[in-house]
């Protein structure tokens, strides 16, 4: 492509940073020295194998800001230079994911949760404290102030939820460097924190390390939960040892479209929020005729609240192997994606470790278990963006490109990623695929009820006494399973429990006995989501959780699509008047201005981020009549 | 092109010079197309090539030959269709067989594994083209240039199929309309040779009057008879010589010299203001009725949009006053008759293409002979067809590498080629006169390595000095160029005239002139200036 390059030079540091992922420059032409007899008279850069490695933008961008702290004008440059991408399109992607920065930031940052769950559990009161103790957090956006800004000065900053509510309040070091360090904490403190702003080592708590899952009694054997926390993550052989890849040599026996039978029998639908048929998805998917076909592993767990996928990827790390291993069987894919967000550390780092081993082992490759078959798994991180969980942002970020949702149609199982047929799922989705295999998919569904079969993973946080990942059949109820978390602390009422996320409904303390299924929460108004049943006592400020929620989805708005971008805005604004007491038309007039712009954003935007940007507020309205109460500013 | 496998883009910078064809390139591409681009310049076209190819200026021929060699050498020949369809092969089968690999690589400075790719990659592919632009047709050996490739096209059999051929491109909206039209100094309308005694007739009987029988002058033989004092008055519609021609200096000695110079215009270009009569024409493309026809030969109705300003006369009204003037009363034809009279004259040219089909099917491709003939989308089909409908075999030409007539040397040595940039068309004279941000005026682009020997910074005003003229302008260092060879345009010729520099030799079959080589020198001018006083 002809670009016009900024002339901005890259650092050594930066040149090495990007080399060691693409390799040094084959000529002058992508940024090598010139000189050569050779390159006066020809180039090999610019055509089609250059456009092929467009993909590798986001990565590149993400290498420069792992080794040197944020993305310089020459680091961008160079970036472009190799990849033939224009510096403005560089420019517009990484200005997009939050991880990334284009203006000087300390190389060591600590990320401090203040997102809704975190709040529940004092993450406002450590804000406070920490500011007072370590000085003001930088901000993504600086003013001209930072440009000056000492880089060898660690510093702090607000981070939306971190997926580890279960340990909250929670914070995340990452540190650039020549390898980069990141360390994430639960049950953070201002010492803490401080602690980790030194380089100090803080012992304890590091909240990823153990995990509280609990399996209902009600599920006699096998589960989601069977090998975690049991079974080491990081040994293949114990995973084997374990009953590990009998699904696998069991799937190569029932050949591609008997998986499929087995799944579609097995009714099991997506465990992401849309739960869609995952058997008819695949189905989709392998009688496409374009080739090559892709499976992506969404591992892009944003939604606040929910940590159940990050449980799953650094507990039982080889199960989301071996089910994505199946999944490329049944849908013909030969190359996969894991796309996990930047938030999760060791997850990455398990996931990594697990398929180097199964790679090792014959299990990834050109032969695998000696059938012939082949697959292979690339694990993308995500680079701090909400967005990127709609799965068209997901495959638009693996691009390499600004996480913007798709229309759709075309859908996924035609033109999905690179614009061929995908089969995208979740995590949890993935992880039931073993069990259905091995044990049929009749067995699976006579778990759960006539519509949700099986069985899900919930992510209990806030003030609940007991929080972690919990595994119950479709059809308990919410007050089942919160009893099993042991309800809110001696003495203290449950006001309100946020069902499926920021994106999900607030149901009353009263309100416990709806069954937890994909038709019971239809029919009652509120919604499963992502598996988010997060907790507010009687201590807790539930219209500060709703401001957060709207201040959530105005900051993570991919900003496409006029509903949404625009919506978001005007809902924040009209939530913080309503607060303040300065309203316009009284309360009674903000409401009905909600409920306009929700209505607009629900059809009118694009994707599920502007559809259900409303939910939770519009709940907050209705069910839990949080600005009708006595006190509140009335008209 | 958008459905072809590979395509040469040969001589020509289409992303900056011819930027609506190449998004056409563009679709190709994205279809699958693998793109090669023969350059001195790793231009903005090489820059989306899968391979560029940097030749030396003017080793076109060389580089052809060691293909065809090469083609032929790996058993890539298309036999059946170069025994059936050509003439000449064997001919040109020996005369390419010194263009080695090697003394290819020499001859162009492209290595060898680089040619012999391209060369495996043209001839192997089901479909490929080669597509060409000035930097085939303005050198001294231009119409050998063009055999060369076309002799490639023949030796491969990608010549007479859908997504392939050998095409040129063309450089105004209708200079293929011109030709169309008889515009030229050697064909009737439609393309019939003036020579053929059979042709003359019919036109002397439908336009009753006797013509002779001889080809005319081109305009490089023009202007040399300008200097013998042969030709003394001139008429000159919509061209610009005193700044389009090379060796400005001397161009312009020709114009003032004439007895009579009569320019018809729409703007008052530099060789208006040399005229003893200027002719105010209006803009027909916006402000008359007529057709144009573009690269694909593809013919369009334009439209009146706007009135002409006040005093400027549509040019068919002028140029049938002007016949009137001279004893022929034509009335006052409009678009449509002057068309349809074509029509008559060229039957199985333009027969079928009424004003009304070529609005309801937005334009035919000739030839297009009665009213249900659809057009042809490709020429010389024939080729592949079997017995008499064959028609007479398509020659290989033999042709030999020549080179620039002036080549570097110690007293000039860098190389200059000249060519557009996407912002500015030719003289100026339709884009002058808008604002651009990419309007940067003109510049001698010179190489990181040439301007560091010479001391010259980005933007620094140098002297650039060849045989026939001086002149001064700001370097612009440009890594697309290695040293030895520097570039500049004609698009400011007001401000810099760069055909003073340029070399008045040409082809003697084509009568282009050699704009893409001539031998310069390049100082810097605050060095110049001190050793001028000194």
């Amino acid at each position: 492509m002809d670009i016009r390059l900024l002339d901005a030079e890259p650092t050594a540091e930066e040149r090495s940073a990007v080399d060691a992922i693409i390799g040094a420059p084959s000529s002058s032409w992508d940024g090598g020295e010139r000189g050569s007899e050779r390159d006066a008279h020809t180039a090999e850069f610019g055509g089609r194998a250059t456009r092929e490695l467009r993909h590798m933008l986001l990565p590149l961008l993400q290498a420069v800001q792992a080794r040197v702290g944020f993305i310089s004008e020459g680091g961008l440059d160079y970036v472009c230079e190799r990849l033939g991408v224009p510096p403005a399109e560089a420019w517009g992607v990484a200005t997009f994911y939050a991880m990334l920065a284009t203006s000087p930031r300390p190389r060591r940052v600590v990320h401090v949760c203040d997102d809704i769950a975190c709040r529940a559990k004092g993450a406002v009161k450590l804000c406070a404290a920490l500011e007072a103790k370590c000085g003001p957090p930088i901000t993504h956006e600086p003013e001209g102030e930072h440009h000056t800004l000492d880089r060898d000065k660690p510093a702090w900053m607000h981070s939306p939820c971190l997926g580890l509510c279960d340990v909250a309040p929670a914070a995340l070091m990452v540190e650039a460097g020549e390898s980069l360090t990141e360390r994430s904490i639960g049950g953070a403190t201002a010492e803490g924190v401080s602690a980790l702003l030194t380089g100090k080592r803080v012992s304890g708590a590091d909240g990823a390390d153990q995990p509280h899952v609990v399996r209902s009694p009600r599920i006699s054997r096998g589960g989601l939960l069977e090998r975690v926390c049991k079974v080491d993550p990081t040994s293949l052989a114990a995973y084997r040892a374990a009953g590990g890849y009998a699904a696998l040599a069991k799937a190569f026996e029932l050949g591609a479209e008997g998986v499929i039978r087995e799944v579609t029998a097995s009714k099991l639908v997506g465990r992401g929020g849309a739960a869609f048929p995952t058997g008819r998805k695949w189905e989709a998917v392998r009688t496409q005729a374009a080739q090559p076909h892709y499976l992506v592993c969404n591992a892009d767990e944003s939604e606040p609240g929910t940590f159940k996928d990050r449980v799953l990827l650094t507990e039982d790390p080889f199960a989301i192997v071996e089910a994505m291993t199946i999944g490329a069987f049944a849908a013909g894919a030969e190359k996969g994606f894991l796309y996990i967000r930047a938030e999760y550390p060791l997850a990455f780092e398990r996931m990594h470790d697990a398929i180097g081993q199964a790679r090792a082992a014959g299990l990834l490759g050109d032969d695998i278990l000696g059938r012939g078959v082949k697959f292979d798994i690339e694990i993308r991180r995500g680079a701090g963006a909400y967005i990127c969980g709609e799965e068209t942002a997901l495959f638009e970020s693996i691009e390499g490109k600004r996480g913007e949702p798709r229309n759709k149609p075309p859908f996924p199982v035609s033109h999905g990623l690179f614009g061929k047929p995908t089969a995208a799922n979740n995590v949890e989705t993935f992880a039931n695929i073993p069990a259905i295999v091995l044990e049929g998919g009749a067995a699976f569904a006579r778990v759960g009820t006539e519509q949700s079969t099986g069985t899900r993973l919930f992510c209990l946080s806030g003030t609940v006494r007991r929080p972690g990942v919990y595994e119950v059949p479709f059809g308990t109820t919410l007050r089942e399973l919160i009893d099993m978390a042991g309800g809110v602390p001696e003495g203290r009422t449950l006001k309100a429990v946020l069902l499926g996320g920021a994106a999900g409904v607030f149901v009353r303390g009263d309100e416990l006995d709806i069954k937890l299924t994909h038709e019971d929460t239809r029919a009652t108004g509120t919604t499963l989501g992502s598996g988010v049943v997060m907790l507010f006592d009687d201590t807790c400020d539930v219209r500060d959780a709703v401001l957060r929620i709207a201040a959530f989805f105005r900051d993570e708005s991919c900003g496409q699509c006029v509903p949404c971008r625009v919506g978001t805005v005007r809902q924040e604004e009209a939530l913080h008047r309503i607060t303040s007491g300065k309203t316009r038309g009284g309360v009674r007039g903000e409401l009905a201005l909600l409920h306009e712009l929700g209505e607009a954003m629900k059809d009118g935007s694009i994707c599920g981020l502007g559809q259900t940007a409303y939910s939770a507020v519009e709940s907050a309205i209705t069910r839990l009549g949080l600005y009708a109460e006595p006190g509140s500013a009335t008209a | 092109m958008e459905e072809t496998d590979v395509v040469f883009l040969w001589g020509s910078n289409a992303r900056a010079a011819h930027p609506i064809w190449f998004h056409h390139l563009l679709k190709g591409i994205h279809n699958g197309a693998k793109l090669y681009v023969m350059d001195p310049r790793r231009t903005e076209s090489a820059q989306w090539a899968d391979v560029w190819l940097g030749l030396k200026v003017g080793s076109d021929i060389a580089l052809s030959n060691t293909m065809a060699r090469e083609i032929i050498h790996a058993g890539l020949v298309h036999q059946e269709f170069v025994s059936n369809a050509t003439s000449g092969y064997d001919d040109y089968k020996r005369s390419v067989e010194t263009y080695t690999l090697a003394r290819g690589a020499e001859l162009t400075g492209v290595p060898a594994d680089v040619i012999r790719d391209a060369a495996h990659a043209f001839a192997k592919a089901d479909r490929a083209m080669i597509c060409w632009t000035l930097g085939i047709t303005e050198h001294h050996d231009a119409a050998d240039n063009v055999l060369a490739l076309i002799n490639l096209c023949l030796l491969t059999g990608h010549v007479g199929r859908w997504g392939c051929g050998a095409n040129p491109l063309r450089g105004q909206n209708n200079v293929q309309g011109g030709g169309d039209m008889g515009a030229i100094p050697n064909k009737y309308p439609g393309f019939q040779e003036i020579t053929d005694s059979a042709i003359q007739a019919r036109f002397e009987k439908h336009w009753n009057v006797k013509l002779q029988p001889n080809h005319g002058w081109n305009l490089t033989q023009m202007l040399a008879a300008m200097g013998r004092g042969e030709l003394t008055s001139l008429y000159v519609i919509g061209e610009n010589p005193a700044q389009s021609d090379a060796d400005g200096h001397h161009v312009e000695h020709l114009l003032n010299g004439l007895d009579h110079l009569v320019v018809q215009e729409i703007v008052m270009t530099r060789t208006a203001r040399l005229a003893d009569v200027v002719l105010p024409a209006a803009a027909t493309w916006c402000e008359g009725e007529g057709t144009v026809t573009n690269s694909e030969r593809r013919v369009q109705r334009c439209r009146k949009a706007s009135e002409p300003p006040d005093g400027a006369r549509d040019e068919l009204w002028i140029m049938s006053e002007i016949a009137k003037r001279l004893g022929h009363d034509w009335g006052t034809p409009t678009g449509e008759e002057v068309w349809n009279e074509f029509r008559t004259v060229a039957p199985d040219f333009a027969g079928g293409m009424s004003y009304k089909r070529l609005e309801e099917l937005d334009g035919i491709q000739w030839p297009c002979p009665d009213e249900s003939h659809p057009g042809t989308p490709f020429l010389h089909a024939r080729l592949w067809e079997k017995g008499a409908t064959r028609g007479p075999a398509a020659p290989f030409t033999v042709v030999r590498h020549e080179g620039p007539v002036e080549m570097p040397d110690a007293e000039y040595p860098l190389l200059l080629t000249t060519g557009r940039r996407l912002e500015s068309y030719n003289t100026g004279v339709q884009t002058a006169g808008y604002d651009s941000p990419l309007h940067w005026g003109e510049m001698l682009d010179i190489s990181p390595e040439d301007a560091e020997r010479l001391g010259i910074a980005d933007n620094e005003e140098v002297r650039i000095t060849s045989r026939r003229g001086t002149l001064v302008a700001p370097a612009h260092i440009d890594r697309t160029l290695r040293a030895g060879l520097v570039f500049m345009t004609l698009h400011f010729p007001d401000d810099v005239a760069t055909n003073v520099l340029t070399i008045d030799v040409s082809d003697p079959k084509s009568g282009t002139a050699e704009f893409k080589a001539c031998a310069v020198r390049v100082e810097r001018s605050s060095v110049m200036a001190g050793s001028a006083h000194s």
